[in-house]
């Protein structure tokens, strides 16, 4: 049993070289079961590369990515076979990519966008995969009529719940996502915040969100990281690094939000 | 009476990077406390700091050096060292903060917001609600529109919400920065009751209160921020 205040996910030094060039460097935090992590900074600082070396999509050059499985206890995910490594990913982790049509199948409907993954863990029975599908449809509010539908048929923002939707499916306990609000109108933003804020309280997830749209790491994460250059130069309460940041680049960041 | 809240020899500067890295000092040495049942002002003229260290209270900004406790759960947490999860169960739990700022994500019910701080208590959604729905009355925001997002609301009625929210859970401990500062006066008396009903189930309230009448009637005891003001003994 995982205790409360266990962390889920525990990165320690982790670095990502691409050659000589930096990726990340010595990356270390933890997260803990309800937990949102927002990671923030300017394109190139490493944000996505810190994301994927994390989440087993990209091994990294140096460092460890432990995670309290649900069965096995806590396992450094690159010390996994690659089939434990691809059935975590599946079930127990999710990933919402920036734009859905990474992480959606377009060519399939959205009722089985969502069935897929709860296939993929050994569902069988149609009827309770189109009820399940159903069901998340509901929460990400979309309407039933449209399980039947592709997804290039919908909105973005619709594109956007469904992805979340096709993740949340097999209960996950850790959500990586990449700038989950980006490319959205400001109205459809919003509605996808509160989703996601929700989702957040009602499922316990841990969360780890990359943005640069310091608003949305303010309303949804409990803890921030600043990057540049590959390394984590300000950390702590959302905020109080948003508020009182104590490191130049972190004070340009947040100096150089319009204000409205 | 029992100690809550107690600040040792606080200093703070800001360093501001991005303007030629100055340092500019505001205050040194500053020692607070305040104990259950008490409503302590802090006070001040203008750009004295009142709300930095009230933010400070709340470890919204970073201390430069000293401490400040809380008394959280029988233990005193010092929050100048204390990690994020442990300031953000003391401010769940232990500490509420009245901001002169609304911040919510749009589109979330007036209704909503007001019972979130209960509902993270672990109270149900029905009780939370029903107290959310007393609150507003009181503080006389319409029913209709309640189920609207306050971020639509005037300034006086977004005030409001804060302080419906920020009065929801019986905090031990309370902040509050200009709570009555742009409301009537039959608001400003439901604030100065809800004030007084904190105190007398024992909360260790700080404000800061702009009117001189809102202070004599609800404060125990003021404290002068200014006095602690680097330079102000030269």
């Amino acid at each position: 049993m995982t205790k409360m205040n266990d962390p889920l996910l525990r990165v320690d030094n982790l670095t990502m070289m691409y050659g000589d060039r930096v990726g990340c460097k010595d990356v270390s935090f933890d997260l803990r079961p309800g937990e949102v992590l927002g990671i923030v900074g300017e394109s190139g600082s490493g944000k996505s590369t810190l994301l994927r070396s994390i989440s087993a999509q990209q091994e990294p050059t140096k460092g460890r990515v432990e995670y309290q499985t649900r069965i096995d206890g806590t396992r450094d995910v690159y010390e996994m076979s690659e089939a434990q490594r691809r059935l975590l990913m599946r079930t127990d982790w999710a990933f919402v990519h920036q734009n859905p049509r990474d992480g959606l199948r377009m060519n399939v409907s959205a009722g089985a966008n969502i069935g897929e993954r709860l296939m993929a863990v050994g569902d069988r029975h149609y009827g309770n995969i189109r009820n399940a599908a159903d069901t998340w449809l509901g929460k990400v509010e979309i309407a039933s009529e449209r399980l039947d539908d592709l997804p290039s048929t919908f909105s973005g923002g619709m594109q956007q719940r469904l992805q979340i939707a096709r993740n949340l499916v097999t209960s996950p306990r850790l959500v990586f996502m990449d700038e989950p609000t980006g490319g959205l109108d400001v109205s459809v933003q919003a509605r996808l915040l509160d989703l996601l804020r929700g989702l957040v309280h009602d499922l316990n997830l841990a969360v780890i969100i990359v943005t640069h749209d310091l608003a949305v790491a303010r309303l949804l994460s409990h803890r921030l990281m600043v990057m540049q250059q590959g390394k984590v130069i300000e950390s702590g309460l959302t905020d109080q690094v948003l508020d009182d940041p104590q490191h130049a680049y972190t004070q340009l960041l947040v100096s150089s939000i319009l204000q409205n | 009476m029992s100690e809550m809240l107690h600040a040792q020899n606080v200093t703070k500067s800001f360093t501001l990077h991005t303007q030629g890295s100055v340092t500019i000092p505001v205050f040194d040495g500053v020692n607070f406390s305040l104990s259950a049942g008490e409503c302590i002002a802090l006070t001040g003229e203008s750009g004295s700091g009142k709300s930095t260290f009230m933010r400070m209270l709340y470890a919204n900004y970073t201390c430069s050096s000293g401490s400040i406790k809380v008394m959280h759960d029988g233990d005193w947490m010092d929050i100048t060292t204390a990690s994020p999860h442990a300031i953000l169960d003391m401010r769940k739990r232990t500490m509420g903060y009245v901001s002169q700022f609304l911040r919510v994500i749009p589109r979330v019910p007036t209704l909503e917001i007001v019972a979130e701080p209960l509902v993270a208590l672990g109270a149900s959604r029905p009780d939370a609600t029903d107290k959310a729905r007393d609150l507003l009355t009181r503080l006389r925001i319409p029913e209709r529109l309640w189920q609207l997002s306050p971020l639509t609301f005037s300034g006086g009625e977004q005030q409001r919400v804060n302080i419906a929210r920020g009065f929801i859970a019986d905090y031990p401990v309370m902040l509050l920065d200009e709570p009555t500062a742009s409301l009537d006066a039959d608001n400003r008396a439901t604030v100065l009751a809800l004030i007084e009903e904190a105190k007398s189930r024992g909360a260790a309230i700080a404000g800061i209160f702009h009117d001189h009448e809102t202070r004599d009637a609800v404060c125990t005891g003021a404290f002068d921020v200014t006095s602690f003001k680097v330079g102000a003994n030269d």
